[in-house]
């Protein structure tokens, strides 16, 4: 009898040490390292959107309060940690930062400039870190190379200037002309590379008047605006962002560029609220797909605007709906990898293996992981025309482009796509 | 308009800008001799300044052309703030201290002012462009520039004006051209060279707001806007010879026609323009166009 009570006793011991490990491992907090632009010209309009964007989608994650799909706490019933790190300064401070961070956190999302996220990459990859992309648009991060610790949960520029090519032909089919103005690093470049291979595929003898390549925070474009008012282009081009985008509006609009040119702006929807009234009727704008006011109706985005909103007194940009994408698509994967192992916390192998061709729900529709093996999301975009309604910006004339059509499929390179006339492999 | 008068009209537009930060960079310099790397947050300093006092005068629905006094009265206090409290509150135990040690004070000062201004006005953009369109625009040819431009010209032709009359025609400027040429000698004669340290570094603080309060209707008043001005300021003096005026004026319109060519003929190479005539300007003479023979002291 008494060695049935010892057994017994030892029995319920190491149930209840093992339940108690399972409840201690099963809420051990995971730290997420957030990097974004929290100081210097990209903060106000991308930085801090997206920062708020984090802390408004964690706190919710944690208290459990999104709806279906994401309804259970945190990932997996974790509660989530995060960790700010300003992503200002030059790309050596970046991988410096990223080494430090690395070693802190469970995993990374973060990054809106391109340099930085084709900096960090390698340095992800050495380091064995998942690593999660939120923002950046250079399409060559899985195009030139292959990773296995590194996602992007938004579709590349690819995806923008194709769509901004084809909203042009969309509202001027006999278009003649185009002039780009974009920024001269990763993002500016590629972005006016695949929009005047498109145009040109498009429309075949498009003619390209001038493209305008000044450096990264001028702040100056006077000799540019003249440049582009002396082309007299039927449409301008500009991925212009942050104060760059900002100040360029400022100068172009009283010298009547906007009048003598359209202007499309695929990164404009981020000062859409806070330059409302200076930007002119007329104007094309982009929000990085289908984000901000081109996102679709649905519970999730109701609900992210809503809680943005409320919390922030502001509509929320593109970068804030970017960073809950990221967040989400990775939550999507954990807690896919968490049922395959029996509802245990995933180890990251087994997150990455999830989140490689992963479709995931965000408040702008559905993701999907289709590019880079598996690493590179694609989405569809949309784009809209500026129209001053009592004191109101709005959008009219939005024109939605499904996926297959403004991304190439997988293993295809967005310049070879685009060259090709964009067949199909 | 042919392409030539394009080229010219934004280079001298460009310049204007260049040389008003320029002026107050160079004045620090060839008096003080120190590399002043603080000219950026007060310039930026001056533009949120004028932000924030525009957006205010504006707000009260007060007369819009008030808006330009708001510009300069937001330079002249930052100035006049600024220059003093940096002057003798810091600077001046640092005097007789390696140029070198000075410059990284001043860049340590950059970067306090800096976070300041976040810490003051937060990371978001202000905007205050109604002094920049309130004055219309005028044409030449199928271009149309704003009138504002035209202020901008004129504020760099008065500042350059004035610091060049008051250092050759009035007793103060002589004084300063005395200390410019020997500190030691000019203090044996009886100049009050701790004055006249704190005269020209309030000027030079002030020319610098000056340059942010004019640029800030013409642009989103952004965090970080310091940084690139100083580095342009710099290719600015370093190309006209470190603490000369002339060299100021000359350094800003190369600079400015060099880059609006660039950007009209050659778009591709504007990254690079102004920065190759900087490297050709040193190869050539090492010390900058205006740089005046030294002599060597025993």
């Amino acid at each position: 009898m008494k060695q049935l009570v010892k057994v017994w006793i030892w029995t319920a011991l190491a149930v209840f040490g093992m339940t108690a490990a399972a409840i201690a491992q099963a809420q051990q907090p995971l730290k997420i390292g957030i990097v974004t632009f929290l100081s210097g010209p990209a903060a106000g309009p991308f930085g801090v959107p997206a920062r708020n964007s984090a802390e408004v989608m964690t706190e919710s994650l944690n208290a459990g309060k999104l709806p279906a799909p994401y309804a259970t706490k945190g990932f997996g019933g974790a509660p989530l940690e995060i960790v700010f790190v300003d992503e200002a300064g030059p790309s050596t401070k970046q991988v410096a930062d990223f080494r430090n961070l690395a070693q802190r956190v469970d995993l990374v999302i973060g990054y809106i400039s391109s340099g930085n996220c084709l900096a960090v990459a390698p340095v992800a990859e050495e380091l064995k870190k998942l690593t999660v992309f939120f923002d950046c648009g250079t399409p060559r991060i899985f195009e030139d190379a292959d990773y296995k610790y590194v996602f992007r949960t938004q579709a590349t520029a690819t995806m923008d200037s194709i769509g901004a090519a084809l909203y042009v032909l969309d509202r001027n089919p006999k278009v003649k002309s185009v002039a780009g103005l974009n920024q001269n690093y990763a993002w500016g470049q590629d972005s006016w590379n695949d929009f005047e291979g498109a145009m040109k595929v498009l429309k075949p003898g498009i003619d390209v008047k001038t493209s305008q390549m000044p450096k990264l925070f001028a702040g100056q474009f006077g000799a540019e605006i003249s440049t582009l008012l002396s082309s007299n282009a039927d449409f301008i081009h500009s991925s212009f962002w942050g104060g760059d985008l900002e100040a360029f509006v400022l100068q172009a609009a009283p010298r009547n560029l906007f009048k003598k040119s359209t202007v499309v702006l695929t990164a404009g929807e981020t000062a859409m609220f806070k330059l409302a009234d200076r930007i002119p009727d007329g104007t094309v704008l982009g929000a990085r797909g289908m984000h901000g006011v081109l996102a679709p109706a649905s519970e999730l985005n109701k609900w992210f605007r809503a809680a943005f909103q409320d919390r922030y007194q502001l509509p929320p940009v593109y970068p804030a709906y970017h960073m809950a994408q990221a967040i989400l698509g990775t939550k999507a994967a954990y807690e896919k990898a968490q049922a395959a192992n029996g509802g245990n916390p995933p180890s990251q192998d087994q997150i990455i293996a999830a989140f490689e061709n992963l479709t995931f729900e965000a408040p702008s529709g559905k993701v999907q992981m289709a590019l880079g093996k598996g690493h590179q999301a694609v989405q569809g975009t949309a784009y809209g025309t500026t129209k001053l309604v009592k004191g109101r910006i709005t959008l009219t004339n939005v024109k939605y482009y499904p996926a297959e059509k403004v991304n190439p499929p997988d293993g295809v390179k967005s310049e070879d796509w685009i060259k090709s006339g964009f067949k199909a492999k | 308009m042919s392409d030539l008068l394009a080229v010219i009209i934004d280079g001298i537009i460009y310049s204007s800008w260049l040389f008003i930060m320029a002026t107050g960079l160079t004045l620090i310099y060839g008096v003080m001799k120190i590399l002043n790397i603080a000219h950026g947050s007060l310039y930026a300093l001056g533009a949120y300044l004028s932000a924030s006092l525009v957006g205010w005068w504006l707000a009260g629905g007060h007369d819009p052309y008030g808006s330009y006094a708001m510009l300069a009265a937001a330079a002249l206090l930052v100035g006049l703030v600024m220059g003093p409290l940096l002057e003798r509150g810091l600077l001046r135990l640092m005097y007789g201290r390696d140029e070198v040690v000075l410059l990284l004070i001043t860049y340590a000062v950059f970067l306090i002012l800096e976070d300041v201004i976040k810490l003051v006005w937060g990371v978001d953009s202000l905007y205050v462009s109604q002094p920049y369109d309130l004055l219309g625009n005028f044409d030449i040819g199928a271009l149309s520039y704003p009138v504002y431009n035209l202020v901008l010209v004129g504020v760099a032709v008065a500042t350059g004006s004035a610091t060049a009359w008051t250092l050759n025609c009035t007793r103060h400027g002589k004084m300063l051209l005395a200390v410019i040429h020997d500190r030691e000698v000019s203090g044996a004669m009886g100049i009050n060279v701790d004055r006249l340290y704190l005269m020209t570094f309030t000027v030079g603080t002030t020319l610098a707001a000056i340059g942010g309060a004019v640029t800030a209707p013409t642009l989103a008043v952004s965090a970080g806007m310091g940084v690139e001005v100083i580095v342009l300021s710099f290719a600015v003096v370093v190309i006209g010879g470190l603490g000369s005026l002339g060299g100021a004026a000359l350094g800003a319109l190369i600079v400015g026609m060099v880059r609006s060519a660039a950007v009209h003929y050659l778009p591709a190479v504007e990254l690079f323009s102004v920065y190759s005539v900087m490297a050709m300007v040193l190869i050539a003479r090492p010390k900058g166009l205006f740089s005046a023979a030294e002599a060597r002291k025993i």
